[in-house]
């Protein structure tokens, strides 16, 4: 068998050498990120593979027919991970979390600065920062009862029965009193660090289809992954709109769908307060991503938008990408807006994107400028 | 001291040989009839390897095995799944068994392979296949090396891409049908067809001369065999292939200008397809037949202390998703209903005109016909005929067999129909052509320029269209000469086509 498992080996190299996009490029466009559905207790969770298929004579869509067995009536809906090459593709089935797995993901930004040629990102020389971080290394004589140390307080009751001639070897009672107690506590230590958070904001408007929050997913987990990669402990924030704004979870966040009309000025007021209150920019390294299909309610508030960006939030991120997604009755304006307005700014990236195939350069936009 | 916990040590066969020759008894003692089977016990990693070759420890390098192998080990690293066992069709069967298996697992697995070795050398769909197929796999790994060392890995690799591309457009039937014409056949001599005369008006013969002048009936009989001249070149043209012609690879390695090495590259693709083929073919009835095998087996063999394992196992190999057919599950039970019914007698006119439910239901003749009928549908059926034939609205109800289909507007899929008839239809036509599209060489010379016309026989869903037009790039690389493909697109008679340069689409 040793030989045999070589030659796999070398097998398994060759596949990701083309993967990465070293040799064969013109199989680029058939590489498809695949994903396996597993269980990780009750969530379930997705497990890139990259896949590589080949062109052959093959039906396009199915039907969306299939055959299964058991209990139900028609009518009755079957979850998506049940449904056979269906591969948990997000469908709205009540009660199915798809988490992604932490594999290899610092290899998939690797693999992703390789293939977009993105620069690392310079922490801004923030990284000496000191900041303080608790640590629960230390002993005390107060705490509370959920913390105390048992060997510890026994030692001490041993130690002061003995001292004072209570201990009785024939008959060992330790019974501790109240200054015996020992509890953990923390002991401050300060380690420098450098922070990143990045603060989504997404249109979920009524003209924001499925389609289109898909490709924000799609971009923002790229993003996100880039920027993880690059600062550990990177906080994430979510910001939803419609004509008012509002903060979220990422489960909401993704899975929102609203109606009634847009204005974007209240999401980025929502941001600068966030920022403001929480991110002072010298401590932080800040990332600002806007979603939108670009269709704002008024000029009036599209000028106010401008006004914000290049007053308040511009001058304390490091980068504001404002990503344009191609909706079904055309192209908003609200990108050409920004891009109108705010010149000569080199933290600002509006990037337009048309549809999925889009999505890879928009992250290049986005992120080739090595803010 | 502290004891690290160890799982079980690793073993081979070891003891396992009692019970493997106990289990080989009991299976020639019920019937069972396979070639030699050589068990040999591989941990995960060697299995997913041996997976990721489709069976085989050796096969020539490609990274498509790779890429099979990467999946292998992460759904295995996450628990999704794992391979208990593998069987190759050879004579001997080679039977791989996974180490970590405790011994209830191996037993069972045991019962399954001789299952599987019995259907493989029994059943019609595998009569023409080449039963040296490990030795055969070895060489072509032997001879795509030497073509890589000579020629160079990647133009190697690039053919062999090209090939698996379209290594699906073969004929599996074909090997049982005689298509050589008949000699005396009409289609074989087609000039011989009846010599044209020019009709005269009927007339007296000394009227003869005016009723049908001769500069008139010379003209018309040179007009006739104009007519037939043309004729005859247009048939030529159009026949060749004579007939439609499914094995698209075999009509490329006799008439496509390839290199040697390419046309063996070709060949040895063509040949590992059209081994594998009758597998696919056959899944749900294979793996239904070990599956009723290694149950039937165990029950004879297991202690008291080993059913409770037996049972958990045999529960995960039936197991029924929500949205998809278990073939295990679905070949194991059509297996047990056929064996019921015809131990009943319920079969022939006499039971299917009946209508009385209950009586129905309570049919029993005591035939015993049961073992007897499915050794011979093992023989005889393949995928296709056995659903078509066994899978009955009583089965279909009783086993709780249903359609669904994607929702559009609700965002789901959902459960249509219970309807046996519906739900049959659903898995033929899932089974037809492997769910592949029927693709036939139409012409090899069409509009006598040597463009290759291929054909898409039509049945209801269209064909991907970028994907279409990619692999008609991959024949362009080996036909060399423009390829056409005829099919429908949103409901228009088209042809896609590739001159080498640019696609065109146009009207058929």
């Amino acid at each position: 068998m040793e030989s045999n498992i070589l030659n796999i080996e070398q097998d398994y190299l060759r596949f990701r050498k083309i993967i990465r996009g070293h040799i064969k490029r013109d199989l680029k466009k058939y590489i498809s990120n695949g994903e396996l559905i597993g269980k990780k207790g009750k969530d379930f969770v997705s497990i890139p593979v990259p896949h590589i298929e080949l062109p052959d004579f093959r039906f396009g869509r199915r039907s969306g027919q299939g055959v299964g067995q058991g209990e139900g009536e028609p009518g009755t809906p079957l979850s998506p991970g049940d449904v056979e090459g269906e591969n948990g593709k997000a469908g709205n089935a009540p009660g199915h979390h798809i988490l992604e797995v932490d594999i290899e993901k610092e290899e998939l930004a690797r693999i992703l600065g390789e293939e977009l040629e993105l620069p690392r990102i310079k922490p801004k020389g923030k990284n000496k920062i000191e900041v303080e971080k608790d640590r629960y290394s230390g002993i005390s004589t107060v705490g509370p009862d959920s913390l105390r140390r048992f060997k510890r307080t026994y030692k001490e009751a041993l130690k002061r029965q003995i001292s004072s001639g209570e201990y009785d070897s024939q008959n060992p009672k330790i019974v501790p009193i109240h200054k015996d107690k020992r509890y953990l506590s923390w002991k401050v230590k300060k380690r420098p660090e450098s922070n990143a958070v990045v603060i989504y904001m997404m249109d979920v408007s009524g003209s924001m289809g499925d389609e289109q929050k898909n490709i924000v997913r799609i971009e923002s987990y790229w993003i996100d992954l880039w920027i993880k990669f690059n600062y550990p402990g990177v906080v994430t924030r979510y910001i939803i709109h419609d004509a008012v704004a509002q903060e979220v979870d990422q489960e909401t966040f993704f899975h929102t769908r609203e109606s009634g009309g847009t204005v974007i000025s209240s999401a980025y007021k929502l941001c600068d307060k966030i920022i403001d209150e929480e991110y002072s920019e010298a401590l932080w390294n800040i990332y600002v991503f806007h979603f939108s299909d670009g269709d704002n309610w008024s000029g009036g508030d599209n000028n106010l938008c401008v006004q914000i960006l290049k007053t308040n939030i511009l001058p304390k991120v490091n980068l504001f990408g404002y990503g344009q997604v191609e909706n079904t009755s055309g192209i908003g304006r609200f990108i050409s807006e920004l891009e109108n307005n705010i010149v000569d700014v080199d933290n600002f990236v509006a990037s337009n994107i048309k549809n999925k195939e889009a999505i890879y350069q928009s992250i290049k936009d986005f992120l080739g400028k090595g803010k | 001291m502290v004891v690290k916990h160890k799982g079980p040590p690793g073993r081979g066969l070891g003891h396992l040989k009692i019970s493997r020759d106990q289990i080989r008894d009991l299976a020639l003692k019920e019937g069972l009839d396979f070639f030699d089977v050589i068990f040999e016990s591989l941990n995960d990693e060697e299995m997913n390897m041996v997976a990721a070759h489709g069976g085989f420890p050796n096969r020539y390098p490609h990274w498509t095995f790779g890429m099979e192998y990467q999946r292998l080990k992460k759904s295995y690293e996450y628990g999704l799944h794992r391979i208990y066992e593998m069987v190759i069709n050879n004579d001997p069967c080679y039977a791989y068994l996974l180490k970590s298996n405790n011994d209830v697992d191996q037993k069972m697995v045991m019962a399954h392979v001789y299952g599987h070795c019995d259907f493989f050398k029994n059943n019609i769909a595998f009569r023409e296949t080449n039963r040296k197929m490990l030795d055969v796999m070895a060489n072509h790994a032997t001879r795509v090396r030497q073509f890589q060392d000579k020629f160079g890995v990647g133009v190697v690799e690039d053919f062999i891409d090209i090939c698996k591309s379209i290594e699906d457009l073969i004929d599996p039937h074909g090997v049982f049908i005689d298509r050589q014409v008949k000699p005396n056949s009409s289609l074989m001599n087609p000039e011989e067809e009846e010599y044209q005369v020019v009709k005269k008006i009927p007339a007296k013969e000394y009227m003869n001369g005016y009723v049908n002048p001769k500069e008139v009936v010379l003209q018309k009989q040179k007009q006739l065999d104009a007519e037939r001249e043309k004729q005859k070149q247009i048939k030529k043209r159009q026949h060749f292939p004579e007939n439609p012609q499914k094995d698209v690879l075999l009509f490329l390695i006799e008439h496509a200008p390839l290199e040697d090495w390419q046309k063996e590259i070709l060949c040895m693709v063509r040949e590992e397809a059209y081994y594998f083929a009758p597998q696919a073919e056959t899944k749900i009835m294979n793996e239904g037949w070990a599956t009723y095998w290694h149950q039937k087996l165990m029950m004879r063999l297991l202690t008291g202390a080993e059913i409770v394992d037996f049972a958990d196992h045999h529960a995960g190999t039936i197991a029924a998703g929500p949205g998809q057919i278990n073939p295990y599950r679905l070949g194991w039970q059509l297996w047990k209903d056929i064996e019921d019914r015809w131990n009943k007698g319920m079969f022939g006119s006499e039971y299917e005109d009946c209508d009385d439910y209950e009586e129905r239901k309570n049919w029993d003749k005591k035939l015993g016909l049961g073992k007897e009928k499915i050794f011979q549908v093992r023989q005889v059926c393949n995928d296709i005929t056995f659903i078509d034939e066994f899978f009955t609205e009583e089965f279909c109800r009783e086993n709780r067999y249903y359609t669904y289909e994607y929702n559009k507007d609700k965002g789901y899929y959902m459960i249509v129909d219970r309807d046996w008839r519906v739900t049959k239809r659903a898995l033929l036509s899932r089974l037809t052509n492997f769910g592949h599209p029927f693709i036939f060489i139409e012409d090899g010379n069409f509009r006598n320029s040597g463009i290759l016309l291929l054909k898409h026989r039509y049945e209801g869903i269209d064909l991907r269209q970028d994907y279409a037009q990619d692999t008609l790039v991959n024949l362009f690389k080996i036909w060399s000469r423009p390829v056409l493909l005829q099919t429908m697109i949103g409901g228009k008679e088209l042809v896609l086509s590739f001159n080498g340069d640019k696609h065109i689409i146009f009207k058929a």
